[in-house]
Protein backbone atom coordinates (compact mmCIF):
# COMPACT_ATOMS: atom_id res chain seq x y z
CA UNK A 1 0.00 0.00 0.00
CA UNK A 2 2.51 2.07 0.93
CA UNK A 3 5.31 1.66 -1.52
CA UNK A 4 5.35 3.82 -4.66
CA UNK A 5 3.73 3.05 -7.72
CA UNK A 6 4.57 6.52 -10.34
CA UNK A 7 6.79 9.18 -9.00
CA UNK A 8 7.71 12.42 -10.67
CA UNK A 9 10.96 14.44 -9.63
CA UNK A 10 11.48 17.86 -10.56
CA UNK A 11 9.40 18.08 -13.70
CA UNK A 12 9.61 20.92 -15.84
CA UNK A 13 7.65 22.16 -18.54
CA UNK A 14 7.69 25.51 -20.29
CA UNK A 15 5.49 26.73 -23.35
CA UNK A 16 7.18 29.84 -25.68
CA UNK A 17 4.19 32.07 -26.26
CA UNK A 18 4.39 34.81 -29.48
CA UNK A 19 3.72 38.21 -27.50
CA UNK A 20 4.48 41.63 -28.35
CA UNK A 21 3.19 43.46 -31.91
CA UNK A 22 3.28 41.45 -34.65
CA UNK A 23 4.29 38.66 -32.41
CA UNK A 24 7.56 39.00 -33.05
CA UNK A 25 8.37 38.78 -29.21
CA UNK A 26 8.24 35.49 -27.31
CA UNK A 27 7.80 35.01 -23.78
CA UNK A 28 8.10 31.88 -21.61
CA UNK A 29 5.12 30.41 -19.54
CA UNK A 30 5.92 28.20 -16.57
CA UNK A 31 3.15 25.06 -16.86
CA UNK A 32 5.17 23.07 -15.01
CA UNK A 33 7.74 24.71 -12.59
CA UNK A 34 10.03 21.70 -10.58
CA UNK A 35 7.22 19.86 -9.69
CA UNK A 36 7.63 16.24 -7.98
CA UNK A 37 4.79 14.01 -6.25
CA UNK A 38 4.43 10.30 -5.71
CA UNK A 39 1.71 7.99 -6.08
CA UNK A 40 1.13 4.94 -4.22
CA UNK A 41 -0.03 2.06 -4.96
CA UNK A 42 -3.66 1.28 -4.41
CA UNK A 43 -4.34 5.11 -3.49
CA UNK A 44 -5.63 7.58 -4.89
CA UNK A 45 -3.62 11.36 -5.41
CA UNK A 46 -5.84 14.28 -6.66
CA UNK A 47 -4.24 16.98 -8.09
CA UNK A 48 -6.29 20.27 -7.81
CA UNK A 49 -5.76 23.77 -8.51
CA UNK A 50 -7.74 26.61 -11.10
CA UNK A 51 -7.54 26.73 -14.53
CA UNK A 52 -4.09 27.23 -16.09
CA UNK A 53 -2.44 26.10 -13.15
CA UNK A 54 -0.46 23.47 -14.79
CA UNK A 55 -3.06 20.35 -13.71
CA UNK A 56 -3.69 18.88 -17.07
CA UNK A 57 0.03 19.49 -18.42
CA UNK A 58 1.21 17.30 -15.83
CA UNK A 59 -1.20 14.32 -16.72
CA UNK A 60 0.17 14.67 -20.22
CA UNK A 61 3.32 14.59 -18.88
CA UNK A 62 3.38 11.99 -16.61
CA UNK A 63 1.90 9.48 -19.63
CA UNK A 64 4.67 10.76 -21.43
CA UNK A 65 2.06 12.65 -24.37
CA UNK A 66 3.83 15.81 -23.74
CA UNK A 67 7.71 15.69 -23.66
CA UNK A 68 8.86 17.98 -20.92
CA UNK A 69 11.90 20.04 -20.51
CA UNK A 70 13.50 18.18 -17.64
CA UNK A 71 13.15 15.95 -14.60
CA UNK A 72 11.90 12.19 -14.76
CA UNK A 73 8.68 10.10 -14.48
CA UNK A 74 9.32 6.78 -13.04
CA UNK A 75 6.96 3.81 -13.20
CA UNK A 76 7.59 1.13 -10.67
CA UNK A 77 11.51 2.48 -10.45
CA UNK A 78 11.37 2.64 -14.32
CA UNK A 79 12.56 5.97 -16.35
CA UNK A 80 9.80 6.32 -19.07
CA UNK A 81 11.88 9.39 -21.27
CA UNK A 82 14.29 6.34 -21.35
CA UNK A 83 12.09 4.16 -22.90
CA UNK A 84 11.06 4.28 -27.00
CA UNK A 85 9.47 2.15 -29.25
CA UNK A 86 8.71 -1.24 -28.32
CA UNK A 87 9.83 -0.66 -24.76
CA UNK A 88 7.08 2.83 -24.06
CA UNK A 89 4.92 0.72 -25.67
CA UNK A 90 4.92 -2.28 -23.39
CA UNK A 91 4.72 0.48 -20.03
CA UNK A 92 1.78 2.67 -21.86
CA UNK A 93 -0.43 -0.36 -21.55
CA UNK A 94 -0.03 0.10 -17.31
CA UNK A 95 -0.52 3.75 -17.73
CA UNK A 96 -4.32 4.76 -19.16
CA UNK A 97 -6.42 7.90 -19.22
CA UNK A 98 -10.12 8.59 -18.46
CA UNK A 99 -11.11 12.36 -20.10
CA UNK A 100 -12.94 14.82 -19.16
CA UNK A 101 -15.23 15.57 -21.84
CA UNK A 102 -17.27 12.10 -22.63
CA UNK A 103 -18.18 13.62 -26.04
CA UNK A 104 -14.79 14.47 -27.81
CA UNK A 105 -12.58 12.09 -26.80
CA UNK A 106 -15.14 9.43 -28.40
CA UNK A 107 -14.51 8.80 -31.83
CA UNK A 108 -17.71 9.16 -33.49
CA UNK A 109 -16.78 6.67 -36.09
CA UNK A 110 -16.12 3.64 -34.07
CA UNK A 111 -18.47 1.03 -32.73
CA UNK A 112 -18.29 1.47 -28.66
CA UNK A 113 -17.23 -2.77 -29.09
CA UNK A 114 -14.34 -1.52 -31.42
CA UNK A 115 -13.15 1.63 -29.42
CA UNK A 116 -12.82 -0.35 -25.99
CA UNK A 117 -11.23 -3.15 -28.03
CA UNK A 118 -8.82 -0.99 -29.39
CA UNK A 119 -6.10 -1.32 -26.75
CA UNK A 120 -6.02 -5.10 -26.78
CA UNK A 121 -5.25 -5.31 -30.41
CA UNK A 122 -2.96 -2.64 -30.30
CA UNK A 123 -1.11 -4.51 -27.33
CA UNK A 124 -1.99 -7.69 -29.11
CA UNK A 125 -3.61 -9.53 -25.97
CA UNK A 126 -4.95 -12.62 -26.21
CA UNK A 127 -6.95 -14.12 -29.44
CA UNK A 128 -9.93 -12.41 -31.60
CA UNK A 129 -12.69 -14.45 -29.31
CA UNK A 130 -10.74 -13.76 -26.12
CA UNK A 131 -10.65 -10.11 -26.77
CA UNK A 132 -14.12 -9.71 -27.48
CA UNK A 133 -14.76 -11.58 -24.47
CA UNK A 134 -12.57 -9.11 -22.62
CA UNK A 135 -14.66 -6.02 -23.82
CA UNK A 136 -17.78 -7.49 -23.34
CA UNK A 137 -16.94 -8.41 -19.32
CA UNK A 138 -15.35 -5.20 -19.38
CA UNK A 139 -18.19 -3.17 -20.86
CA UNK A 140 -20.69 -5.51 -17.88
CA UNK A 141 -18.47 -4.38 -15.34
CA UNK A 142 -18.91 -0.59 -16.04
CA UNK A 143 -22.91 -0.81 -16.01
CA UNK A 144 -23.61 -1.46 -19.70
CA UNK A 145 -24.63 -4.57 -22.00
CA UNK A 146 -22.92 -6.39 -24.64
CA UNK A 147 -25.58 -5.14 -26.68
CA UNK A 148 -23.83 -2.12 -26.63
CA UNK A 149 -20.56 -2.77 -28.00
CA UNK A 150 -22.58 -2.55 -31.36
CA UNK A 151 -23.67 0.86 -31.25
CA UNK A 152 -21.97 3.93 -31.78
CA UNK A 153 -20.86 7.03 -29.05
CA UNK A 154 -23.49 9.14 -30.08
CA UNK A 155 -26.74 6.55 -28.82
CA UNK A 156 -25.39 7.01 -25.15
CA UNK A 157 -25.92 9.84 -22.31
CA UNK A 158 -23.38 11.66 -21.04
CA UNK A 159 -23.02 9.16 -18.26
CA UNK A 160 -23.16 6.23 -20.31
CA UNK A 161 -20.19 7.60 -22.46
CA UNK A 162 -18.21 8.25 -19.55
CA UNK A 163 -18.83 4.52 -18.59
CA UNK A 164 -17.39 3.46 -22.27
CA UNK A 165 -14.00 6.01 -21.35
CA UNK A 166 -13.36 3.99 -18.22
CA UNK A 167 -13.84 0.58 -19.87
CA UNK A 168 -11.96 1.56 -23.12
CA UNK A 169 -9.52 2.36 -20.19
CA UNK A 170 -9.71 -0.51 -17.81
CA UNK A 171 -9.95 -3.48 -20.31
CA UNK A 172 -6.50 -3.51 -20.01
CA UNK A 173 -5.89 -3.93 -16.58
CA UNK A 174 -3.67 -1.19 -16.37
CA UNK A 175 -2.02 -0.13 -13.19
CA UNK A 176 -1.99 3.40 -12.55
CA UNK A 177 -5.17 5.38 -14.11
CA UNK A 178 -4.97 9.45 -15.10
CA UNK A 179 -8.28 10.58 -14.70
CA UNK A 180 -8.58 14.23 -15.91
CA UNK A 181 -11.76 16.05 -14.46
CA UNK A 182 -13.67 12.81 -14.94
CA UNK A 183 -17.06 13.75 -13.74
CA UNK A 184 -16.83 17.98 -13.99
CA UNK A 185 -19.44 17.28 -17.12
CA UNK A 186 -22.11 15.60 -15.46
CA UNK A 187 -24.95 15.81 -13.15
CA UNK A 188 -24.20 15.31 -9.28
CA UNK A 189 -27.27 12.15 -9.80
CA UNK A 190 -24.52 10.55 -12.49
CA UNK A 191 -21.34 12.12 -11.46
CA UNK A 192 -22.32 10.03 -7.53
CA UNK A 193 -22.85 7.24 -9.64
CA UNK A 194 -18.98 7.67 -11.26
CA UNK A 195 -17.72 8.23 -8.49
CA UNK A 196 -18.51 5.12 -7.14
CA UNK A 197 -17.85 2.98 -9.93
CA UNK A 198 -14.35 3.96 -9.82
CA UNK A 199 -14.20 3.25 -6.35
CA UNK A 200 -15.24 -0.22 -6.88
CA UNK A 201 -13.10 -1.22 -9.85
CA UNK A 202 -10.05 0.77 -7.30
CA UNK A 203 -10.38 -2.17 -4.94
CA UNK A 204 -10.84 -5.18 -7.76
CA UNK A 205 -8.46 -4.11 -9.55
CA UNK A 206 -5.76 -2.27 -7.09
CA UNK A 207 -5.45 0.80 -9.48
CA UNK A 208 -3.91 3.88 -8.26
CA UNK A 209 -5.46 6.90 -9.79
CA UNK A 210 -4.39 10.35 -10.49
CA UNK A 211 -7.62 12.36 -9.94
CA UNK A 212 -7.30 15.89 -11.67
CA UNK A 213 -10.15 17.91 -10.15
CA UNK A 214 -11.00 21.48 -9.45
CA UNK A 215 -14.24 20.20 -7.46
CA UNK A 216 -13.65 19.88 -3.94
CA UNK A 217 -16.24 18.32 -2.98
CA UNK A 218 -15.62 15.42 -5.10
CA UNK A 219 -11.27 15.93 -3.97
CA UNK A 220 -12.27 15.24 -0.19
CA UNK A 221 -14.61 12.45 -1.26
CA UNK A 222 -12.50 10.25 -3.73
CA UNK A 223 -8.71 11.20 -2.95
CA UNK A 224 -6.35 9.70 -0.18
CA UNK A 225 -3.25 12.78 -0.75
CA UNK A 226 -3.43 15.91 -2.97
CA UNK A 227 -1.58 18.38 -4.47
CA UNK A 228 -2.80 21.75 -4.79
CA UNK A 229 -1.11 23.27 -7.62
CA UNK A 230 -1.07 27.23 -8.60
CA UNK A 231 0.44 28.49 -11.91
CA UNK A 232 3.31 26.03 -12.27
CA UNK A 233 3.91 25.44 -8.63
CA UNK A 234 2.72 22.90 -6.12
CA UNK A 235 1.56 24.98 -3.51
CA UNK A 236 1.04 22.51 -1.23
CA UNK A 237 0.98 18.39 -0.72
CA UNK A 238 -0.39 15.85 1.51
CA UNK A 239 -2.86 13.67 2.79
CA UNK A 240 -6.57 15.21 1.78
CA UNK A 241 -7.94 15.09 5.40
CA UNK A 242 -4.92 16.95 6.77
CA UNK A 243 -5.34 19.56 3.80
CA UNK A 244 -8.68 20.37 4.48
CA UNK A 245 -8.82 20.52 8.14
CA UNK A 246 -5.89 22.15 8.53
CA UNK A 247 -4.67 24.14 5.36
CA UNK A 248 -1.25 25.80 5.77
CA UNK A 249 -0.97 27.57 2.62
CA UNK A 250 -3.14 30.76 1.97
CA UNK A 251 -3.84 29.88 -1.46
CA UNK A 252 -4.93 26.46 -0.24
CA UNK A 253 -7.59 28.39 2.32
CA UNK A 254 -8.41 30.66 -0.31
CA UNK A 255 -9.66 27.24 -2.58
CA UNK A 256 -11.06 25.88 0.39
CA UNK A 257 -13.13 28.74 1.81
CA UNK A 258 -14.66 29.08 -2.07
CA UNK A 259 -16.12 25.92 -1.95
CA UNK A 260 -20.06 26.85 -2.67
CA UNK A 261 -21.99 26.09 0.22
CA UNK A 262 -19.91 25.56 2.69
CA UNK A 263 -21.17 28.10 5.46
CA UNK A 264 -24.30 27.36 5.32
CA UNK A 265 -25.18 24.02 4.75
CA UNK B 1 -42.84 41.58 -0.93
CA UNK B 2 -44.00 42.89 -4.52
CA UNK B 3 -44.51 40.30 -6.60
CA UNK B 4 -42.70 40.67 -10.45
CA UNK B 5 -43.68 37.67 -12.03
CA UNK B 6 -45.78 34.81 -12.47
CA UNK B 7 -46.06 31.94 -14.48
CA UNK B 8 -48.99 29.89 -14.25
CA UNK B 9 -49.75 26.75 -15.63
CA UNK B 10 -46.90 26.52 -17.94
CA UNK B 11 -46.59 23.82 -20.17
CA UNK B 12 -43.87 23.25 -23.12
CA UNK B 13 -43.98 20.83 -26.15
CA UNK B 14 -42.26 20.29 -29.24
CA UNK B 15 -44.80 20.53 -31.86
CA UNK B 16 -44.46 17.98 -33.54
CA UNK B 17 -44.88 15.93 -30.36
CA UNK B 18 -47.48 17.72 -28.43
CA UNK B 19 -47.64 14.59 -26.04
CA UNK B 20 -43.79 15.14 -25.04
CA UNK B 21 -44.43 17.44 -22.09
CA UNK B 22 -40.72 18.72 -21.48
CA UNK B 23 -42.35 21.46 -19.30
CA UNK B 24 -45.20 19.81 -17.63
CA UNK B 25 -48.45 22.51 -15.99
CA UNK B 26 -45.56 24.75 -13.54
CA UNK B 27 -46.54 27.37 -11.62
CA UNK B 28 -44.27 29.93 -9.99
CA UNK B 29 -44.01 33.23 -8.81
CA UNK B 30 -41.12 35.63 -8.40
CA UNK B 31 -40.73 38.69 -6.08
CA UNK B 32 -38.59 41.80 -5.71
CA UNK B 33 -35.56 41.68 -3.71
CA UNK B 34 -35.54 37.36 -4.00
CA UNK B 35 -33.32 35.07 -5.60
CA UNK B 36 -34.68 31.96 -6.68
CA UNK B 37 -33.17 29.13 -7.82
CA UNK B 38 -34.47 26.71 -9.99
CA UNK B 39 -32.44 23.08 -9.58
CA UNK B 40 -32.69 19.61 -11.41
CA UNK B 41 -30.77 17.53 -13.50
CA UNK B 42 -29.98 18.17 -17.64
CA UNK B 43 -32.93 17.97 -19.13
CA UNK B 44 -35.51 18.67 -15.98
CA UNK B 45 -36.71 21.66 -18.12
CA UNK B 46 -35.03 24.35 -16.25
CA UNK B 47 -33.40 26.18 -18.78
CA UNK B 48 -36.63 26.20 -21.23
CA UNK B 49 -38.53 27.71 -18.04
CA UNK B 50 -36.51 30.70 -18.31
CA UNK B 51 -36.20 30.82 -22.15
CA UNK B 52 -40.03 31.01 -22.32
CA UNK B 53 -40.03 34.02 -19.96
CA UNK B 54 -38.03 36.07 -22.22
CA UNK B 55 -39.59 34.68 -25.30
CA UNK B 56 -36.75 33.18 -26.54
CA UNK B 57 -37.65 29.63 -26.90
CA UNK B 58 -37.08 27.70 -30.33
CA UNK B 59 -39.74 28.05 -33.27
CA UNK B 60 -39.74 24.05 -33.13
CA UNK B 61 -41.48 23.96 -28.89
CA UNK B 62 -44.86 25.78 -28.32
CA UNK B 63 -46.09 27.32 -24.71
CA UNK B 64 -48.68 27.32 -23.29
CA UNK B 65 -50.09 28.89 -20.04
CA UNK B 66 -49.46 32.49 -18.84
CA UNK B 67 -46.77 34.61 -18.00
CA UNK B 68 -47.36 37.58 -15.90
CA UNK B 69 -44.75 40.35 -15.54
CA UNK B 70 -46.14 43.40 -13.83
CA UNK B 71 -49.89 42.47 -14.76
CA UNK B 72 -48.54 42.37 -18.49
CA UNK B 73 -49.45 39.20 -20.31
CA UNK B 74 -45.98 38.23 -21.95
CA UNK B 75 -47.18 35.40 -23.82
CA UNK B 76 -49.77 37.78 -25.58
CA UNK B 77 -47.57 40.20 -26.96
CA UNK B 78 -45.45 40.83 -30.31
CA UNK B 79 -42.28 40.31 -31.18
CA UNK B 80 -41.44 43.71 -30.84
CA UNK B 81 -43.03 44.47 -27.47
CA UNK B 82 -40.74 41.61 -26.06
CA UNK B 83 -38.11 42.92 -27.69
CA UNK B 84 -38.36 46.50 -25.22
CA UNK B 85 -38.76 44.41 -22.25
CA UNK B 86 -36.16 42.04 -22.82
CA UNK B 87 -32.52 44.04 -21.79
CA UNK B 88 -34.42 46.54 -20.44
CA UNK B 89 -36.87 45.45 -17.86
CA UNK B 90 -36.06 41.95 -17.92
CA UNK B 91 -32.26 41.29 -18.16
CA UNK B 92 -30.48 37.75 -18.38
CA UNK B 93 -26.57 36.41 -18.53
CA UNK B 94 -26.27 32.61 -19.93
CA UNK B 95 -23.63 30.13 -18.60
CA UNK B 96 -21.14 30.69 -21.74
CA UNK B 97 -19.29 34.06 -21.37
CA UNK B 98 -17.50 33.59 -24.36
CA UNK B 99 -20.07 32.70 -26.94
CA UNK B 100 -22.82 35.07 -25.15
CA UNK B 101 -20.13 37.89 -26.33
CA UNK B 102 -19.30 39.26 -29.97
CA UNK B 103 -15.64 38.78 -30.37
CA UNK B 104 -15.09 41.40 -32.97
CA UNK B 105 -16.58 44.42 -30.80
CA UNK B 106 -15.10 46.24 -27.45
CA UNK B 107 -17.08 45.58 -24.50
CA UNK B 108 -17.49 48.68 -24.04
CA UNK B 109 -19.56 49.12 -28.01
CA UNK B 110 -21.20 45.93 -26.34
CA UNK B 111 -22.58 47.09 -22.58
CA UNK B 112 -23.45 50.26 -24.98
CA UNK B 113 -25.70 49.01 -27.79
CA UNK B 114 -28.15 48.23 -24.54
CA UNK B 115 -28.10 51.20 -23.54
CA UNK B 116 -28.60 52.80 -26.74
CA UNK B 117 -31.59 50.92 -27.65
CA UNK B 118 -33.88 51.29 -24.77
CA UNK B 119 -32.60 54.53 -22.94
CA UNK B 120 -31.37 56.11 -26.01
CA UNK B 121 -27.95 57.42 -24.80
CA UNK B 122 -25.37 58.74 -27.04
CA UNK B 123 -22.09 60.89 -26.64
CA UNK B 124 -20.82 61.35 -23.04
CA UNK B 125 -23.63 60.57 -21.27
CA UNK B 126 -23.27 57.02 -22.70
CA UNK B 127 -19.45 56.72 -22.15
CA UNK B 128 -20.25 58.02 -18.76
CA UNK B 129 -22.88 54.94 -17.64
CA UNK B 130 -20.78 52.35 -19.53
CA UNK B 131 -17.53 53.91 -17.11
CA UNK B 132 -20.32 53.74 -14.29
CA UNK B 133 -21.41 50.25 -14.92
CA UNK B 134 -18.06 48.57 -15.48
CA UNK B 135 -17.13 49.54 -11.82
CA UNK B 136 -20.23 48.79 -10.53
CA UNK B 137 -19.17 44.94 -11.51
CA UNK B 138 -15.53 45.37 -10.41
CA UNK B 139 -13.50 45.92 -13.63
CA UNK B 140 -10.70 48.70 -14.37
CA UNK B 141 -12.74 51.52 -16.91
CA UNK B 142 -9.84 51.02 -19.64
CA UNK B 143 -11.28 47.82 -20.00
CA UNK B 144 -13.92 49.18 -22.25
CA UNK B 145 -11.69 49.47 -24.90
CA UNK B 146 -10.45 45.57 -24.79
CA UNK B 147 -12.24 42.90 -27.04
CA UNK B 148 -13.85 39.70 -25.28
CA UNK B 149 -10.42 37.54 -25.67
CA UNK B 150 -8.48 39.92 -23.62
CA UNK B 151 -10.53 39.20 -20.45
CA UNK B 152 -10.46 36.26 -18.28
CA UNK B 153 -13.50 33.91 -18.07
CA UNK B 154 -14.76 35.67 -14.94
CA UNK B 155 -14.24 39.09 -16.03
CA UNK B 156 -16.27 38.64 -19.34
CA UNK B 157 -19.06 36.98 -16.73
CA UNK B 158 -18.76 40.47 -15.02
CA UNK B 159 -19.03 42.09 -18.49
CA UNK B 160 -22.26 40.12 -19.26
CA UNK B 161 -23.61 41.00 -15.74
CA UNK B 162 -22.75 45.17 -16.65
CA UNK B 163 -24.84 44.47 -19.94
CA UNK B 164 -27.97 42.40 -18.00
CA UNK B 165 -28.13 45.18 -15.00
CA UNK B 166 -27.40 48.04 -17.72
CA UNK B 167 -31.30 49.13 -17.73
CA UNK B 168 -31.87 48.25 -14.20
CA UNK B 169 -34.10 45.53 -14.68
CA UNK B 170 -36.86 44.44 -12.77
CA UNK B 171 -35.82 40.51 -12.40
CA UNK B 172 -32.74 39.48 -14.02
CA UNK B 173 -32.29 35.63 -14.98
CA UNK B 174 -29.12 34.16 -14.83
CA UNK B 175 -28.70 30.61 -16.32
CA UNK B 176 -25.50 28.55 -14.70
CA UNK B 177 -23.69 31.71 -14.98
CA UNK B 178 -20.90 30.27 -13.20
CA UNK B 179 -20.93 26.60 -13.74
CA UNK B 180 -17.69 27.51 -16.13
CA UNK B 181 -15.80 29.31 -13.92
CA UNK B 182 -13.08 28.16 -11.66
CA UNK B 183 -14.63 27.98 -7.88
CA UNK B 184 -12.68 31.00 -6.49
CA UNK B 185 -13.70 33.13 -9.43
CA UNK B 186 -17.36 31.56 -8.52
CA UNK B 187 -17.45 33.12 -5.51
CA UNK B 188 -16.68 36.49 -6.36
CA UNK B 189 -19.49 36.33 -8.74
CA UNK B 190 -22.06 34.86 -6.33
CA UNK B 191 -20.92 38.06 -4.16
CA UNK B 192 -21.65 40.26 -6.89
CA UNK B 193 -24.93 38.85 -7.97
CA UNK B 194 -25.58 38.94 -4.79
CA UNK B 195 -24.75 42.69 -3.53
CA UNK B 196 -26.77 43.69 -6.84
CA UNK B 197 -29.85 41.93 -6.11
CA UNK B 198 -30.21 43.56 -3.10
CA UNK B 199 -29.06 47.00 -4.08
CA UNK B 200 -31.12 47.20 -6.73
CA UNK B 201 -33.87 45.43 -5.25
CA UNK B 202 -34.15 43.34 -8.31
CA UNK B 203 -36.16 39.73 -8.52
CA UNK B 204 -33.31 37.29 -9.34
CA UNK B 205 -33.78 33.67 -10.94
CA UNK B 206 -30.90 31.32 -10.42
CA UNK B 207 -30.81 28.28 -12.64
CA UNK B 208 -27.74 25.87 -11.53
CA UNK B 209 -27.49 22.21 -10.92
CA UNK B 210 -24.89 22.89 -7.74
CA UNK B 211 -26.83 22.74 -4.33
CA UNK B 212 -23.14 24.27 -3.14
CA UNK B 213 -24.18 27.40 -5.33
CA UNK B 214 -28.30 27.17 -4.18
CA UNK B 215 -26.54 27.73 -0.25
CA UNK B 216 -24.68 30.04 -1.29
CA UNK B 217 -27.13 32.31 -2.81
CA UNK B 218 -30.68 31.24 -2.81
CA UNK B 219 -33.81 32.64 -0.62
CA UNK B 220 -36.34 30.06 -2.18
CA UNK B 221 -35.58 26.70 -4.28
CA UNK B 222 -37.94 25.15 -6.70
CA UNK B 223 -36.65 21.42 -7.91
CA UNK B 224 -37.57 20.20 -11.13
CA UNK B 225 -37.94 16.64 -12.46
CA UNK B 226 -38.54 15.78 -15.85
CA UNK B 227 -40.24 18.81 -16.51
CA UNK B 228 -42.17 18.92 -12.83
CA UNK B 229 -41.78 20.81 -10.56
CA UNK B 230 -41.48 18.26 -7.60
CA UNK B 231 -41.11 21.02 -4.84
CA UNK B 232 -40.57 24.23 -3.79
CA UNK B 233 -39.64 26.25 -0.34
CA UNK B 234 -37.07 28.35 1.63
CA UNK B 235 -33.96 27.75 0.56
CA UNK B 236 -33.30 26.60 4.22
CA UNK B 237 -36.47 23.72 4.65
CA UNK B 238 -35.56 22.49 1.14
CA UNK B 239 -31.68 21.95 1.82
CA UNK B 240 -32.17 20.96 5.55
CA UNK B 241 -35.52 19.12 5.14
CA UNK B 242 -36.15 18.14 1.93
CA UNK B 243 -39.91 16.21 1.56
CA UNK B 244 -40.48 15.13 -2.12
CA UNK B 245 -38.38 11.38 -2.27
CA UNK B 246 -36.48 13.13 -5.29
CA UNK B 247 -34.88 15.73 -3.52
CA UNK B 248 -33.78 13.91 -0.56
CA UNK B 249 -32.16 11.43 -3.65
CA UNK B 250 -30.63 14.49 -4.95
CA UNK B 251 -29.33 15.92 -2.25
CA UNK B 252 -27.97 12.02 -0.99
CA UNK B 253 -25.93 12.56 -4.42
CA UNK B 254 -24.01 16.00 -3.40
CA UNK B 255 -20.38 15.46 -1.95
CA UNK B 256 -19.90 16.85 1.19
CA UNK B 257 -16.95 19.20 2.31
CA UNK B 258 -15.96 16.57 5.16
CA UNK B 259 -15.76 13.66 3.18
CA UNK B 260 -18.52 11.75 5.71
CA UNK B 261 -20.94 10.94 4.02
CA UNK B 262 -21.75 7.75 1.82
CA UNK B 263 -22.73 9.01 -1.66
CA UNK B 264 -26.06 7.55 -3.21
CA UNK B 265 -26.80 7.41 -6.76
CA UNK B 266 -30.56 8.02 -7.65
CA UNK B 267 -32.64 4.67 -7.76
CA UNK B 268 -35.06 6.01 -10.65
CA UNK B 269 -37.44 2.89 -10.57
CA UNK B 270 -37.56 3.02 -7.09
CA UNK B 271 -38.92 7.02 -7.42
CA UNK B 272 -40.91 6.21 -10.26
CA UNK B 273 -42.90 3.80 -7.65
CA UNK B 274 -43.06 5.54 -4.79
CA UNK B 275 -44.52 8.46 -7.07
Amino acid sequence: MSDAILQANNLVKNYTQRSGRFGFGSTQIKALDDVSITLKTGSTLAVVGESGSGKSTLARCLLQLHPFDSGEVLFQGLDLAKLSGQALRDVRRHLQMVFQDPFASLNPRMRVGEIVGEGLLIHDLGSKAEQQAKVHQMLERVGLEVADAQKYPHQFSGGQRQRIGIARALVLEPKVVVCDEPVSALDVSVQAQILLLLKELQKEMNLSYIFISHDLRVVRHIADEMVVMSAGKVVEQGKVVDIYNNPQQSYTQQLLNAIPGRKAA
Amino acid sequence: MAEILSIANLTITPKTAPNRLLVNNISLSLSAGKTTCIVGESGSGKSLTALSIMGLLSSQLQAQGSIQFQSQELTRLTNKELQAIRGAKIGMIFQEPMTSLNPVLTVGYQIGETLTAHLGLKGVSLKDKIATLLTQVGIPIERANSYPDELSGGQRQRVMIAMSIACEPLLLIADEPTTALDVTVQAQILQLLDELKTRMNMAMLFITHDFGVVADIADDVIVMFRGEIVETGSKIDVLNKPKHPYTKALLACVPDVEGKKQLKPIDYAWLENAA
